[in-house]
């Protein structure tokens, strides 16, 4: 039984067919990528994964743990505590502008931590665990390099600056798969790098990763599987050379010869 | 008549006045946000009667509607009739809440939607979201206009003497009427421009403090 296994997932909004029965599953620690042309279903895919939009058909399954199916019928609680086991990084990043760069990581462990203690807790108890938060936060900022940013705001950043915040901020919550949507597409070309370099350091800490990207040659040296997408169906699904290297697909080979020739 | 016999003359206009402009801002500021909700809201029925309210409201004068608080249950169901401060304190809030509720919902609206989806990728709860993350955005964008509504209520307060609540207006009024002098209808003139120059100073340091961070 695979970490993630996504079963028959379909997607409409009004008449239009988005996602039209994507199958996959992923291993934990596996990284993968998914390419694909604009309005391939991509982005509408890994949406369905973090529950902001409900798949009209399917199962989705973590870790032998049934998240989704079609007809189950769950109350916004149970929706926040399935979106949980996923974190998403936004191609528009959207991090809180009022909170500084620290804030921005511990709020939301912060909140989750006050409801989901059974008790009131004393004001001891929350300093302990505020301090926590607060320690795994700063930790979490060194590692995406940002160490010396905390007290700034997010409109003090650059892009891919704030891009690593939101990195760390999707860290924070802990989640089983990181989804990244198209992280370095509102960047300038100089600033993709930075972010690149995070998630591929992020793969050797055994994480398992689903990102959507435009960057074929991140996708080719980090990525253990691909799936290339193509009007709501998957295309094509391996590994990086077989993919990249030895396409079956004719959809898929004209999709690279044209993303070779503007990368 | 001397400075100081019109200014102890005017003293319970001045302090009707100042207590209309307090309470309605007091009350009217949250009664707005109830008002946005409902204008907001997902179910028809109160969304259609939140907006047909707001409509008549803002769609007729506040003096009519000063008038219809105070004697309207007397005419229409012989209650008793409210105090005159009580009834125009009502329609003010009344009032005032429903041009606020336009504005937050304006900025409400204009928060984008990725906000509320990374607080819903954290987990947080549609409560923690608007209070934690939007709320104090909306706040940000909304002091401009809430500003002039706030300046514009300064002013609005004479409209209490039609009911014949002694404020600014109707007190000054009743002194050159006895006595047949003009100056403390400036003097109270004086009085709008310096309540009102002071409420600005006050806005655009709210608003300066905001801006510590952009967007």
């Amino acid at each position: 039984m695979a970490f993630l296994e996504i079963e028959n997932i379909y997607k409409n909004f009004g008449k239009t067919e988005v996602l039209k029965g994507i199958n996959f599953s992923l291993e934990k620690g596996e990284v993968l990528a998914i390419i694909g042309s604009s309005g391939s279903g991509k982005t509408t895919l890994l949406r369905c994964m973090n529950f902001l939009e409900q798949p009209d058909e399917g199962k989705i399954k973590v870790n032998g743990e049934t998240l989704f199916e079609s007809g189950m019928q769950f109350s916004d609680r149970e929706a926040r505590e399935k979106r949980l086991h996923f974190g998403l990084v936004f191609q528009s990043f959207n991090l809180f502008p009022q909170y500084t760069v620290l804030k921005n990581v511990s709020l939301a462990p912060e909140l989750l931590a006050v409801e989901n203690s059974e008790k009131k807790l004393s004001r001891a108890e929350k300093a302990e665990i505020f301090r926590e938060i607060d320690e795994n936060s700063r930790r979490l900022l060194d590692m995406v390099g940002l160490s010396e940013k905390i007290e700034s705001y997010p409109c003090e950043l650059s892009g891919g600056q704030q891009q690593r915040v939101a990195i760390a901020r999707a860290l924070a919550m802990k989640p089983d798969i990181l989804c990244f949507d198209e992280p370095t597409s509102a960047l300038d070309p100089e600033l993709t790098g930075e972010v690149l370099r995070v998630i591929r350091e992020l793969k050797s800490s055994d994480r398992t990763m689903i990102v959507v990207t435009h960057e074929m040659n991140f996708a080719k040296g980090v990525a253990d599987k691909v799936i290339f997408m193509a009007d709501g169906v998957i295309e094509e699904i391996g590994i990086p050379d077989e993919v990249f290297g030895n396409p079956k697909s004719e959809k898929t080979r004209a999709f690279l010869e044209k993303s070779l020739e503007n990368p | 008549m001397s400075f100081l016999e019109v200014t102890a003359q005017l003293a319970d206009g001045f302090l009707t006045t100042l207590l209309i402009f307090a309470v309605t801002l007091v009350c009217s500021i949250p009664l707005g946000l109830v008002i946005t909700f409902g204008s907001m809201s997902k179910i028809k029925p109160i969304k259609w009667l939140t907006k047909t309210f707001v409509w008549i409201i803002r769609g007729t004068p506040l003096m009519l509607q000063i008038i219809i608080v105070f004697y309207g249950p007397g005419l229409l169901f012989g209650w008793r009739a409210l105090d005159r401060l009580v009834a125009v304190l009502i329609a003010f809030v009344i009032n005032y809440a429903c041009y606020f509720s336009e504005i937050y919902r304006g900025g409400i609206e204009s928060i984008p939607k990725g906000q509320y989806e990374a607080g819903q990728v954290l987990g947080m709860t549609k409560t923690q979201i608007f209070f934690k993350i939007v709320l104090f955005q909306v706040i940000k964008r909304i002091v401009a206009p809430m500003g002039n509504e706030i300046i514009t209520l300064v002013k609005d307060t004479s409209l209490a003497r039609v009911i014949a609540v002694t404020e600014l207006v109707k007190a000054a009024e009743t002194i050159i009427s006895l006595k047949a002098i003009i100056w403390p209808l400036f003097y109270i003139g004086a009085f709008y421009l310096l309540f009102s120059g002071l409420l600005s100073i006050l806005l655009s340091r709210i608003e300066k403090k905001l801006n510590y961070y952009s967007g």
